[in-house]
């Protein structure tokens, strides 16, 4: 039932991803990526505290691709930026593969892609993905080498010696796409990776990304704004609600299975899905007012 | 359209008529007597070099080398007919040399004074504003990245800073003459003081000028301290950092001339002009003020060129 194609976008000897696969169908024996019990974080600005997270609980396992939607300012960001260690939470317990945020990474076990590119740029695009090898001290050759399949991945070949700035914003897009996924994290970070992209674009590079998260095996927490794009891509889909920032529903999405093409999208367990997250919006709203 | 292409008939006739004038105005019977006539003559020449002018640079020319050659014969003819008005001004109306010296003249000083000019050149930009701009631009780079690194040191030194570059060079240049001697060192020493803030307040500025989310990638790699300052602070500081070089290049200039007036060995650009304004001999004094001049553009110019190649990526300089 796991049947796989091949295209230009992976090439013939990625990794199998049937183990991950696997692991992502029936619940896993090995420990949650990400860990979360009652997690909460609140900013003192200056008008008062802004309860950006809540009481937040969630566990991620190995191989899942989970997306997280909900309205502006609901803690989407925010969640994220704690898993990465780049906010501290003010109450609760959070850990990434076994061990607190920090720890994690400084062991670089993510990968984050934000929601602008933030390519310096000075470099070129090949070192612009080449940066986290360079600074994790990856000899010359080997860096090359693995930025160049990373530039290959995101169709961005011909392109290694341009700078950012002479890019299209999609490009700039899939070039720090190439950059987080250049060193191989097992865990990959994405803020509203397609924010800025058309439509077209926008369904190529989610075609790619679960390409790729089925053939890696890769855990890959995604934010987004869109309902189509979220159900498409998750195996879980976590639906976030504003003031306090809070999860409201968990919805399971891996009846689409993993090898999908952009025609399910018609199909009636996609748009059953879709229907649930729209009310699961919904309701969250409905608290504001 | 075609209007501006009459520039490329009017700016030869231009250039002849001025060449004539200039003639003109350098024969007995007009030198310092010029009538209504040849001043008439020279409005003309005023409006019809304004003509050409225009219409030059609102061509619109296709091949490349063509457009750079019009790009350099605009502020080039430009600049030349300045020279010219004042050539036939001074001498057409036959102002005292003491007052306003034309540029033929000054001109046939120079060349005339090149060992000279030399001397001083050498005494004061290579000895007291080359050495100075080093230091002072290297010692406020060094204690920015210090200042980076201890934050209290920052909040001290920046307000610090401030009060130093609005202290006047008259007044610190005796000082330095007192602690450094008659000679270079107390030149080099007011440059010192004079380019060290603008460099130390720029860095820290450059350096505190990072973007969030660039700061964060680094912070998600586990970049060390150092190894961000490298790959991320330092770029991004860069185009901050030159502008203090560019600043600094005008500034050490004035501060060496200015402090030559404050006792010196008899040598050096800031000494001939003080003795030779005395001596009421404003030739010299204006020959120094062209390598002077020449010097300063210089050395802004070779910097600005440096940058330029630095920083091409900065969204100014982007192609
Ligand atoms: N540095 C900060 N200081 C103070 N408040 C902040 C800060 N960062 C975020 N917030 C607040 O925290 C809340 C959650 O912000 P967050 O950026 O996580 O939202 P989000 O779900 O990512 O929104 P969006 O979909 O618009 O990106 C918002 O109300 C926001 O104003
Ligand atoms: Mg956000």
């Amino acid at each position: 039932m796991l049947k796989r194609v091949t295209n230009e976008w992976i090439g013939e000897n990625g990794m199998p991803a049937t183990l991950a696969a696997q692991g992502a169908m029936k619940e896993p024996a090995s420990p949650p990526v990400v860990a979360i019990k009652g997690l909460s974080l609140t900013y003192e600005a200056a008008d008062g505290p802004v309860y950006a997270l809540s009481n937040v609980d969630l566990q991620i396992a190995e191989g899942e691709f989970i997306s997280f939607i909900g309205p502006s300012g609901c803690g989407k960001t925010t969640l994220l930026r704690v898993i990465a260690d780049l906010e501290q939470p003010t109450g609760g317990d959070i850990h990434v593969n076994g061990v607190g945020p920090e720890e994690a990474r400084l062991r670089r076990d993510y990968g984050f892609v934000f929601q602008a590119p933030a390519l310096y740029p000075w470099r070129t695009i090949q070192k612009n993905i080449e940066l986290p090898l360079e600074i994790f001290g990856v000899s010359k050759a080997e860096r090359r080498e693995k930025a160049s399949k990373q530039l290959e991945l995101v169709n961005l070949k011909g392109f290694e010696n341009k700078f950012p700035w002479q890019l299209s914003g999609g490009m700039q897009q899939r070039a720090s796409i190439a950059r987080a996924l250049s060193f191989d994290p097992k865990l990959l970070l994405m803020d509203e990776p397609f924010g800025a992209l058309d439509e077209i674009v926008r369904d190529h590079l989610n075609e790619q990304l679960l390409k790729l998260w089925d053939k890696t095996g890769k855990t890959v927490l995604f934010v987004t704004h869109s309902i189509p794009e979220a159900v498409f891509l998750s195996s879980k889909i976590v639906v976030m609600s504003p003031r306090p920032g809070r999860i409201i529903d968990i919805i399971d999405a891996s009846v689409l299975g993993r090898d999908r093409t952009l025609d399910i999208r018609e199909t009636p367990e996609f748009l059953k899905i879709a229907h649930r997250v729209r009310e699961g919006l919904r309701a969250g709203h409905s608290y504001d007012d | 359209m075609s209007a501006n292409r009459h520039a490329l008939i009017l700016t030869p006739l231009a250039i002849l008529g001025c060449l004539y004038a200039l003639y003109l105005v350098h024969r007995p019977d007009v030198a310092g007597q010029a009538g209504l006539a040849f001043w008439a003559f020279i409005v003309v020449l005023w409006l019809l070099t304004g003509f050409a002018i225009s219409g030059l640079s609102h061509l619109k020319l296709k091949q490349p080398v063509a457009r750079r050659a019009i790009g350099l014969a605009v502020p080039v003819l430009f600049g030349a007919f300045l020279f010219f008005l004042w050539e036939v001004i001074v001498i057409g109306a036959g102002v005292p040399s003491v007052l306003m010296p034309a540029p033929s003249a000054i001109a046939a000083k120079f060349s005339a004074s090149l060992p000279l000019l030399r001397d001083d050149f050498f005494q004061t930009f290579v000895k007291s504003v080359l050495s100075g701009y080093a230091m002072g631009c290297l010692s406020g780079f060094l204690v920015a990245i210090i200042a980076d690194r201890v934050p209290f040191l920052r909040r001290g030194l920046l307000p610090l800073g401030n009060f130093v570059s609005a202290l006047p060079v008259i007044g610190i240049a005796p000082i330095m003459v007192m602690w450094f001697g008659f000679d270079w060192p107390s030149k080099a020493a007011v440059v010192v003081v004079m380019t060290f803030f603008p460099m130390l307040v720029n860095t820290v500025t450059g350096l505190a000028a990072v973007g969030k989310l660039e700061r964060d990638l680094m912070h998600s790699y586990a970049a060390g301290y150092w190894r961000s300052l490298l790959k991320l602070r330092l770029p991004v500081a860069l185009p901050f950092i030159f502008n203090a070089l560019k600043i600094n290049s005008t500034l050490a200039l004035i501060g060496a001339i200015v402090a030559e007036f404050f006792g010196t060995p008899i040598v050096g650009m800031g000494f001939r002009i003080s003795i030779e304004v005395a001596r009421m001999s404003l030739d010299m004094v204006w020959a120094e003020i062209a390598l002077a001049a020449i010097a300063g553009s210089a050395f802004y110019g070779l910097v600005a060129l440096i940058e330029r190649g630095a920083t091409f990526w900065h969204p100014s300089y982007r192609t």
